[in-house]
């Protein structure tokens, strides 16, 4: 224990002004040393700036994006298939859409999928992890059964059932890759809160009278948030992938609407002679993915070195 | 003043061993076997013995970690052995605990403040004046409102264990069960923390149950000492006569295995009694006295007959078939060392360690 210095602190009489002063100070600084950890990786950084920009760019695309009537139902075959110009900068679709206009629109949507997914899948998943992870037996059998169950279904054969059975509808994609994204948080999170169970600190919260509820939400899941937030940024791509691949087989975004899966899908019919109507969308989903991976990675940088213990 | 406030009675904490793929129940691991004593209000006992002879599991069963799987916990008069709702609440209010390991006892995630904030949070007492007694208790423990937001990896392990401290007597208990409260500190720490507790102690009534492998550090500290031994209590009784005239075997090879520096210290201490092997596992206990795979004196009956408490001349009770009163005058009376020597003395890994009374922690 490198930190031995002085072992009781000395009293110092001190103001209740200047000692709030102190302690606000000591959590600034805390952060300060995540963020400063954070940036010292140009990795993280860049993933960082790509999310913020891509969201904002999606949040404003209505003002932003050169041709905003071209994301829904707009045709004008005359300008179909330019290639990249000063007026179409990622050039035109085969009935006369601005690709980068159309990108930004398919960035929201994108996105949404994202919000929605993981915005079911996490509380869900994290819940159930905490339950079966902090009872044990019985419960924990049974939930982490049903996972295992949920697990053995690849989200994208779900999606292809569900929006098959039903309507293939971009809703309809979306719920049924959320019913299936809580399973992955249930395991991380229930592996996590199984070993931290029998840390003294949850014995010593019960000793002091703690419920079962204070001890999962208030000792035990604040010890799960980094890997959780870990696995969030991560996930965000895939389900951008996957959102994707739905689109590009038909089952997800649906023309008129700008899916970046189904541009690339149509694109494809154009290559190699219009390939920026492909290529274009294409780079855009892997930019993003990569953006999210890059955070991801960076994320979980800054919280290994944190919880040095 | 001698209201007894806890009393154990016969107590056994067996764990189950499951083997195989059927999960069957192949043994038991004999944690705890049988142990009877009882602490009067204000008093410390100290708990003393190797590292697996069950100490701990007597505080976590006490305390309703662990369900006893016999015998009778009293506290204060009633029988908490398998607490309803409401006696654990009462429990949980009026016992407190303070775990071996200084750091894994805090919620890395919380600063001190919060910490110690839980127990008056669980109960309901309003902020302000939780802010106000978080303030005094980081006073009684010796530390001031500067920790208030530090994180637990901030601290040494001296001040993580009085954050520690002033966590387990924010709601003022009557009992305090101390499980090796010092064994992961320096030994300039150990009795600085030694110090505060008996402070704490005269200042709050408190009434303690130290459990702890170092027996230099309970000697000028505990009022009555049990030596315990594979689940078993071998002998206990006032800490005077148990350390100056250890009448088992065991006592004896536990006390003179001290380390001492100097050649006084040393004449103070019962002849070097060795100890051979290790500590028998907990799931296969030796028949008859359990003591004896390892003891000098072994006799025909230690093999087949459990040996029973003998009252002894001074007061404590032995479980020994070899005690004699010649056998435990064989060497002499000791004079009382003083403990902060001795304090100083042990190192914290055990020393010269003829054998390993202070090896790792449990």
């Amino acid at each position: 224990m490198s930190t031995e210095t002085t072992d009781a602190g000395q009293s110092t009489p001190e103001s209740e002004s200047l000692l709030d002063s102190v302690v606000s100070q000591q959590r600034r600084e805390l952060w300060a040393r995540a963020w400063k950890r954070f940036v010292s990786r140009p990795m993280s950084v860049a993933g960082l700036l790509i999310i913020l920009v891509v969201v904002v760019a999606a949040l404003l695309a209505p003002v932003v994006a050169p041709y905003p009537e071209h994301a829904g139902k707009y045709t004008d075959f005359a300008a179909a298939l330019q290639g990249p110009s000063l007026d179409h900068p990622l050039g035109t679709d085969h009935v006369g859409r601005d690709v980068l206009s159309r990108i930004l629109f398919g960035y929201r949507l994108s996105l949404m999928m994202v919000g929605v997914v993981l915005g079911f899948g996490v509380p869900v998943g994290v819940v159930l992890g905490l339950v079966a992870g902090y009872y044990g037996g019985w419960t924990e059998t049974i939930i982490m059964r049903l996972t295992d169950t949920a697990l053995a279904l690849p989200p994208l054969v779900m999606a292809l059932a569900i929006t098959s059975a039903l309507q293939p509808t971009l809703w309809n994609a979306m719920l049924a890759i959320a019913a299936l994204w809580w399973t992955w948080h249930t395991r991380l999170v229930q592996s996590i809160v199984a070993s931290e169970r029998t840390e003294e600190y949850v014995q010593a919260a019960e000793l002091a009278g703690a419920g079962p509820l204070h001890v999962m939400f208030r000792e035990i899941l604040p010890n799960t948030l980094s890997p959780i937030l870990v696995k969030v940024t991560l996930d965000a791509g895939f389900v951008i992938l996957i959102g994707a691949g739905l689109s590009f087989i038909g089952v997800g975004v649906q023309p008129p609407q700008p899916g970046l899966g189904t541009m690339v899908s149509q694109g494809t019919n154009y290559l190699p002679d219009s390939w920026w109507f492909a290529v274009f969308p294409g780079l855009a989903i892997f930019i993003l993915v990569m953006g999210f991976n890059m955070l991801g990675d960076g994320l979980r940088d800054v919280f290994d070195v944190e919880v040095n213990r | 003043m001698s209201e007894t406030l806890l009393a154990v009675d016969d107590l056994e904490k067996y764990f189950p061993v499951k083997s195989g793929v059927l999960k069957r129940t192949t043994g038991h691991v004999k944690a705890v076997d049988g142990v009877s004593f009882q602490i009067d209000r204000g008093e410390t006992m100290a708990l003393i013995g190797e590292s697996g002879s069950g100490k701990s599991t007597v505080a976590k069963t006490i305390v309703g970690l662990h369900e006893a799987t016999g015998g009778t916990v009293w506290f204060d008069g009633e029988d908490v052995t398998h607490p309803s709702e409401e006696q654990l609440d009462e429990m949980r209010d009026r016992i407190q605990m303070v775990f071996q390991d200084p750091t894994s006892s805090l919620n890395p995630r919380r600063t001190v403040g919060t910490s110690i904030e839980v127990p008056m949070q669980v109960r309901g007492v309003p902020a302000p004046e939780r802010q106000e007694r978080i303030s005094e208790l980081l006073d009684l423990v010796e530390l001031n409102d500067e920790y208030l937001y530090k994180y637990p990896h901030e601290l040494s392990g001296g001040q993580k264990q009085r954050i520690n401290i002033a966590r387990a007597i924010s709601i003022e208990p009557d009992l305090l069960l101390l499980d090796e409260p010092t064994s992961a500190l320096d030994v300039s720490v150990q009795a600085k923390i030694i110090g505060l507790l008996e402070d704490l102690q005269r200042e709050l009534d408190l009434t303690y149950l130290f459990i702890t492998h170092d027996l230099s550090l309970v000697r000028n500290f505990a009022d009555e000492t049990a030596v315990m031994y594979l689940g078993q209590i071998q002998e206990k009784g006032p800490t005077r006569e148990v350390f100056h005239r250890p009448r088992h075997p065991y006592s004896r090879a536990l006390l003179s295995a001290i380390p001492v520096t100097s050649e006084e210290e040393e004449s103070y201490k019962p002849r070097h009694e060795p100890l051979e092997g290790e500590i028998p596992s907990p799931r296969d206990v030796p028949s008859g006295c359990r003591f004896r795979t390892r003891c000098p004196y072994e006799t025909a009956t230690c093999e087949t007959v459990e040996p029973a408490f003998t009252d002894t001349d001074g007061g404590p009770l032995v479980r020994c078939h070899v005690y004699d009163e010649n056998y435990a005058d064989e060497f002499d009376e000791v004079p009382d060392v003083g403990a902060t020597a001795a304090v100083d003395d042990t190192s914290s890994d055990g020393g010269s360690g003829q054998f390993a009374v202070t090896s790792d922690g449990e």
